[in-house]
């Protein structure tokens, strides 16, 4: 074999199933068995790509926050490895942890300490040189700025949300971890930290979220990664997984409204509104067949007329309870 | 070594001081004066000295480690169990800061805290009684050692106690009574036969003893036992704080 063949063999069907060359985190095979004996995490193998925004998402007890603590050093694994950025976090910690950045999803801050003494701790604590023109232009980025002498206890909840981010941001990370950032806080505020998380990832950090909005996740993520039960059910692109397990709807507006479904049309599925005066059929986009047409003409059939239509895709929200509720 | 780790923790350990300032100063020097008037007049008055040394004088090293013993204790306990508590423990988790580090930091902060307020009470004590300090380099040898030893198991504790009470329960049960029936106001000599030798038991006595040896030249033990004991209190529980650390005992789950 030609020697530049082999290497071309060697890379393509490499043995090392999570090796990427984009991927900043790496985890394989992390299982999480608590002290109480229950088996938070069954064996996850999850590869971060570099820059991406990544969206975990999974119900409550799902194990999201168990993982990111494993990956920040907070909860020890019981088996498996992690690197971050090819640093392993337990041999080589202190390379892997100056990396990241954490905001969990608990508010917990010194109450008696004020906002600049307590984020310019945090920087201090991922070994960082003092920088107040920094530490400052987080502080202003977060609308926290005249803010700053004032204890954490004097803030608002949302406000010790944002001191949160910033104590995370002191530091400089490269991987920004949010533990359902969003919780309790107002549109305003959401949507100022969604246009921060993208500008951050303008910067190259990759962020990796946790959100019960999955409309969250639909606005931000790159990719989305459901977990149930201590599982990775699911990792995918955001795009395809629309358009993969998206269904589409159509709704049809009645000239009149119908008493039920006519007979001839049982075989679509078909609903209508109580009001019998719109009619939804529901279909899989990626089918050959979606039976959009046949179901036009077999309307105007039954003698069903209609004054308008639209359709829409199936929003990652729908796609989540499907899934979930298809796992045994 | 991440020694902007260090002195971050360090800082915010002595600013917790520094907020609260009146009550670090005031509370040593109230409780220090109120212990000369019970102790040194009342009893004073009937026992005029011990070993030739004035009653009021003899009190003063006794005093001071009995501040130092639960103000290093509870400094530490609290430093490190009320982040554990409240849950803001997590950042210090996740930081690049090795276990080393961590403790450097809180006893350090603590021990600090302790040796300022041992010198704020013998400066009180100053103004009730003359003081003479024969070996004041061992005077702060027994000062410092005491301090970071107590802070160390105080930091132990922290770390042990999963409730307030239980945070409270070691100081209450076992050394504030080993403290005062360690020889602070007395020497172990005055007490009958059997009691003598109980006491032996009491760690605290070799470094009451010790510490009352830097000052006035007279101990109850000799001092080389003294200093053996105060050192291998604190090799203990740098022994009990590396095993703590190696298996993430009650930090990481
Ligand atoms: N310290 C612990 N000891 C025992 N079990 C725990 C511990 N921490 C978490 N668990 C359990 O592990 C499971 C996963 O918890 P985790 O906090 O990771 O879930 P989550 O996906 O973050 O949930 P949520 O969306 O509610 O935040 C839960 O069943 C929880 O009860
Ligand atoms: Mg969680």
């Amino acid at each position: 074999m030609h020697p530049a063949a082999s290497d071309l063999y060697e890379i393509t069907f490499s043995s090392r199933p999570y090796f990427s060359m984009s991927s900043i985190i790496s985890i394989s095979g992390v299982t999480k068995t608590y002290a109480t004996g229950f088996k938070a995490l069954k064996e996850i193998n999850l590869d971060i790509e570099r820059g991406e925004i990544f969206a975990l998402l999974g119900p409550n007890g799902a194990g999201k926050t168990t993982l990111i603590s494993i990956v920040c050093g907070i909860v020890n694994r019981s088996s498996g490895t992690v690197t971050v950025d090819g640093h392993d976090i337990g041999r080589d910690y202190r390379a892997a942890r100056s990396l990241i950045g954490l905001v969990p999803q608990e508010l917990t801050i010194d109450a008696f300490e004020t906002v600049w003494a307590t984020v310019n701790y945090s920087r201090g604590l991922f070994g960082k040189a003092p920088n107040a023109a920094f530490v400052e232009k987080v502080l202003r980025d977060l609308s926290l700025w005249d803010k700053k002498d004032s204890k954490a206890i004097t803030l608002s909840g949302g406000m010790k949300r944002r001191l949160m981010i910033a104590k995370a941001l002191s530091h400089e990370p490269r991987v920004l971890f949010l533990d359902e950032p969003t919780a309790g806080v107002d549109v305003e505020l959401r949507q100022d930290m969604w246009a921060m998380v993208r500008r951050l990832r303008e910067d190259g950090v990759t962020i990796i979220l946790t959100t019960h909005y999955i409309e969250e996740a639909e606005a931000m993520a790159d990719r989305v990664g459901v977990i149930n039960k201590g599982e990775i059910i699911l990792v995918e692109g955001k795009a395809e997984l629309m358009r993969k397990l998206g269904r589409k709807q159509m709704n049809l507006e009645l000239r009149a409204p119908l008493a039920a479904v006519p007979d001839g049309l049982s075989h679509y599925s078909l609903e209508l509104s109580d009001d019998g005066n719109q009619l939804t059929y529901t279909y899989d986009n990626q089918s050959d067949r979606p039976g959009v047409a046949s179901l036009i003409r077999d309307l105007e059939a039954a003698g069903v007329q209609f004054r308008d239509l639209d359709t829409k895709n199936s929003s990652l929200e729908e796609i989540f309870v499907n899934l979930l509720r298809q796992e045994p | 070594m991440n020694l902007r780790a260090v002195w971050a923790i360090y800082r915010v350990e002595m600013a917790r001081a520094f907020r609260t300032v009146l009550q670090s100063i005031i509370s040593p020097v109230i409780s220090t004066s109120l212990y000369f008037v019970v102790f040194g007049s009342a009893i004073g008055s009937r026992i005029t000295e011990i070993d030739g040394i004035a009653y009021g004088a003899f009190i003063v090293p006794g005093l001071m480690m009995l501040s130092l013993l639960t103000q290093s204790i509870s400094n530490a306990s609290f430093a490190i169990y009320f982040p554990k508590f409240v849950g803001s423990i997590y950042e210090l988790l996740s930081a690049p800061v090795s276990y080393l580090e961590i403790i450097i930091a809180y006893v350090g902060g603590a021990a600090t805290k302790s040796v300022m307020l041992g010198l704020i009470i013998l400066a009180t004590a100053a103004l009730f009684v003359p003081l003479r300090i024969e070996h004041p380099f061992w005077m702060i040898a027994f000062l410092v050692l005491t301090a970071v030893t107590f802070s160390l198991f105080g930091f132990i504790i922290g770390i042990w106690a999963k409730t307030f009470e239980q945070l409270q329960l070691v100081p209450l049960l076992i050394v504030t009574p080993l403290t005062f029936l360690g020889g602070s106001f007395y020497s172990i000599h005055m007490l009958p036969g059997i009691w003598k030798t109980i006491t032996l038991f009491n760690p605290v006595v070799y470094l009451i003893s010790g510490f009352r040896w830097s000052f006035y030249g007279k101990a109850d033990v000799s001092v080389g036992v003294s200093l053996g004991m105060t050192v291998m209190f604190l090799a203990i529980c740098i022994a009990i704080v590396a095993w703590i650390f190696r298996t993430g005992y009650r930090l990481r789950n």
